[in-house]
């Protein structure tokens, strides 16, 4: 198993002709996703990557079918293009895009929620079910197929631990960015009740950052519901309060969003914080004992 | 983007919230002229982005045109808590029965937006939310309907506000209106105050708009400028590029938000002094690297760089080129190290060979390095 994508996953991808909706297409494809065509409005009929590319979401359900969507429109109208996809149906909702308005994004979240699609994101870098599929930008080569679940609020440092994590053999089930906004979609708490629900996952990676109290949630749900052990790793530990550090949502305000409260709040509900992700990948190291999975 | 006062006061009076009747000035002479007409007692207040003006002297209030003029002269000019005042805003005094709060925050754990109502006002919220949580009342607006009539209404009941009801409950509406129109991810009324003469207005307002929305803001985005609080700042941010100044002397850049916060921990950990966080974000182009190194030079307390890049999308020979572009067009007057790893990292650290730039292994021996240096440098002046 893995979490919410695997080689039967049906993609599309919003704004396939755009410059970085095509590479990371053919990315993924790489990969082994299956892509199974692109939306454009404006576009409809013509081909890109060698997908058909239709002018609604509707159209290009109807005609292809599609489990989940790969969203790359630019900020002003991305919000748009996550409420079109939730009402033709698509079930998982991956926003990569950077600078949606908040106020754009709670209406979108919420339009989502009341239809049941799933958003993930804004601002992220998808999510990868290694040797399986994936749907974003995460750089192809870092994976390997494996026991360790990962949720991270940042896509370079999901990278960087995964790449720590595959130096040491050591294997990941699904890799998960839930991106650096303020207002997302699946939080940490949702991340955690998926892996725990994942036969393949036997160990949790969560990478968080100073700003919101999402940390603090996933320590209570831990706490009170979690079975699976979980190793945590909080960045911004020396960051000034009210400074937004590059993410929207990266900032200390009004006493909350500090690191030493996710620190604390992470031990007390049973997590190791670790301070480097190479000490991380070291204690993941001890305590997985079957590493990887040999693909077939 | 955060507001100052008299910007936001004026997005209030656009919602038809009352406040009190002011004008802004640059000079002496034109705070005098402005109380003249206004009618004594005026306050003169700092128009600067930072807290507690009023403790630290950049507010005072004025009886007469005799005092008017020397209150003007001792607060235009004046450093507030490192910011210079070249404004002030120029106001009709209040008599104050009552002091309440209304804010709207952006509520991350509902995605949606708090609004927030306290009977205790004119002070910090932080510390009444700390001190007195039983004060503040807090209701959730939804996204799909906005703040709705009788949320207000009982909101001000539950929290015990006295006065001219309905007018508060108009400020209240209309500081949601204006929220909603305006893109502000906070906007707070902090007091709220009923006078002595029983009208309702706003004392002392503070607004944020969402960065990611001024492109549907446009005569709020032309004060981008005027309300940079740091030159590089507003310089890294008309490039693109997300810059915090910080007080140390050793600069730092790196791709990806995440990983620059945490190269400023490592960086601190082994017990150096980051002085910036610069992130030139996901699959950068060389240009955009020699544009980096060119900000954090600018800064004057710069002794070392450590650049920390992990190629994902971002490749390392790229991030090269650049670093050697800006080796050849700028005067690289400090150490800089670099780690570089993931994609074209091998191929990166090829084209570095012979520059000045500093390969190390990881960030911690990059740090290292560029601490070092800097204490060589120092014991050879």
């Amino acid at each position: 198993m893995s979490i919410l994508i695997d080689q039967s996953t049906r993609v599309i991808v919003q704004g396939i002709t755009g410059r970085e909706g095509a590479f990371h297409t053919q990315q993924m494809r790489e990969f082994g996703t299956q892509v199974v065509g692109g939306v454009t409005p404006g576009r409809g009929g013509t081909n890109a990557e060698g997908l058909p590319v239709f002018n609604s979401v509707h159209q290009a359900v109807d005609a292809v079918g599609a489990d989940a969507t790969c969203i790359f429109v630019p900020g002003r109208f991305a919000a748009d293009a996550i409420m079109e996809s939730a009402a033709a149906g698509v079930k998982l909702i991956v926003a990569i895009t950077e600078w949606i308005p908040v106020r754009d994004a709670m209406r979108a979240l919420e339009f989502a929620r009341q239809r049941g699609s799933r958003v993930v994101g804004p601002n992220c870098p998808g999510l990868t079910s290694a040797g399986k599929a994936k749907i974003g930008i995460m750089p192809n080569y870092l994976f390997r197929r494996g026991p360790v679940g990962v949720v991270s609020r940042s896509g370079t440092l999901t990278y960087e631990m995964v790449d720590e994590l595959t130096k040491r053999d050591i294997g990941q089930s699904t890799v998960l960015g839930i991106g650096g906004d303020p207002v997302i979609g699946t939080n940490f708490v949702d991340a955690l009740r998926l892996f725990e629900e994942d036969d393949e996952t036997q160990l949790i990676v969560l990478i968080g950052e100073i700003g919101g109290a999402d940390e603090e949630a996933a320590a209570s749900f831990i706490a009170e519901r979690g079975g699976k052990p979980v190793l945590g790793f909080i960045s911004g530990r020396t960051a000034p309060p009210g400074k937004r550090m590059g993410h929207a949502g990266a900032i200390i305000t009004g006493g909350e969003g500090g690191p030493e409260q996710k620190v604390a709040a992470l031990r007390a509900s049973g997590v190791e914080v670790l301070d480097t992700l190479g000490d991380l990948a070291d204690e993941a190291a001890r305590r997985c004992p079957n590493k990887t999975v040999t693909q077939v | 983007m955060k507001l100052q006062e008299f910007m936001a006061k004026g997005l209030l009076r656009e919602s038809g919230i009352p406040v009190p009747a002011g004008e802004v000035a640059e000079t002496p002479e034109a705070v005098a002229a402005i109380a003249d007409r206004l009618g004594y007692p005026v306050a003169i207040k700092a128009q600067v982005l930072v807290g507690g003006r009023g403790k630290a002297g950049g507010i005072k209030v004025a009886g007469t045109p005799e005092e008017a003029r020397p209150a003007a002269e001792s607060i235009l000019g004046m450093d507030l808590k490192g910011l210079r005042v070249g404004k002030v805003l120029v106001e009709q005094g209040i008599e104050i029965q009552s002091e309440y709060y209304a804010g709207l925050v952006v509520d991350r754990s509902h995605r949606s937006t708090a609004m927030i109502i306290s009977e205790m006002g004119g002070v910090d919220i932080e510390e009444v939310a700390r001190d007195h949580p039983e004060a503040i009342h807090r209701l959730s607006i939804d996204p799909a309907y906005g703040l709705l009539p009788f949320q207000v209404n009982a909101a001000i009941y539950q929290a015990g506000l006295q006065g001219p009801l309905r007018e508060i409950a108009a400020i209240i509406t209309g500081l949601a209106e204006m929220s909603q129109a305006r893109d502000a991810v906070l906007a707070e009324i902090n007091p709220l105050v009923v006078t002595k003469d029983g009208r309702a207005m706003a004392a002392d307002a503070k607004v944020e708009i969402d960065d990611s929305a001024l492109f549907r803001q446009p005569d709020l985005a032309q004060f981008r400028e005027e309300t940079a609080d740091d030159p590089l700042e507003l310089l890294a941010s008309q490039q693109g590029l997300p810059y915090v100044r910080l007080d140390g002397n050793i600069g730092i850049i790196g791709n990806g938000a995440g990983l620059v916060m945490m190269t400023l921990d490592v960086v601190r950990q082994v017990g150096g002094r980051p002085a910036n966080f610069l992130d030139i974000g996901g699959g950068a182009r060389a240009e955009v690297v020699r544009k980096a190194i060119e900000i954090v030079l600018q800064d004057e307390k710069v002794e070392g760089i450590v650049l920390n890049i992990f190629g994902g999308i971002t490749r390392g020979d790229e991030v090269a080129r650049g670093l050697l572009e800006a080796s050849s067009q700028l005067d690289l007057r400090v150490p800089i190290a670099i780690r570089l790893a993931g994609t074209r990292a091998a191929e990166g650290l090829a084209v570095l060979e012979d520059s000045p730039f500093v390969p190390a292994a990881d960030v911690q021996t990059a740090a290292r390095e560029v601490m070092s240096a800097i204490k060589d440098s120092g014991r050879n002046q």
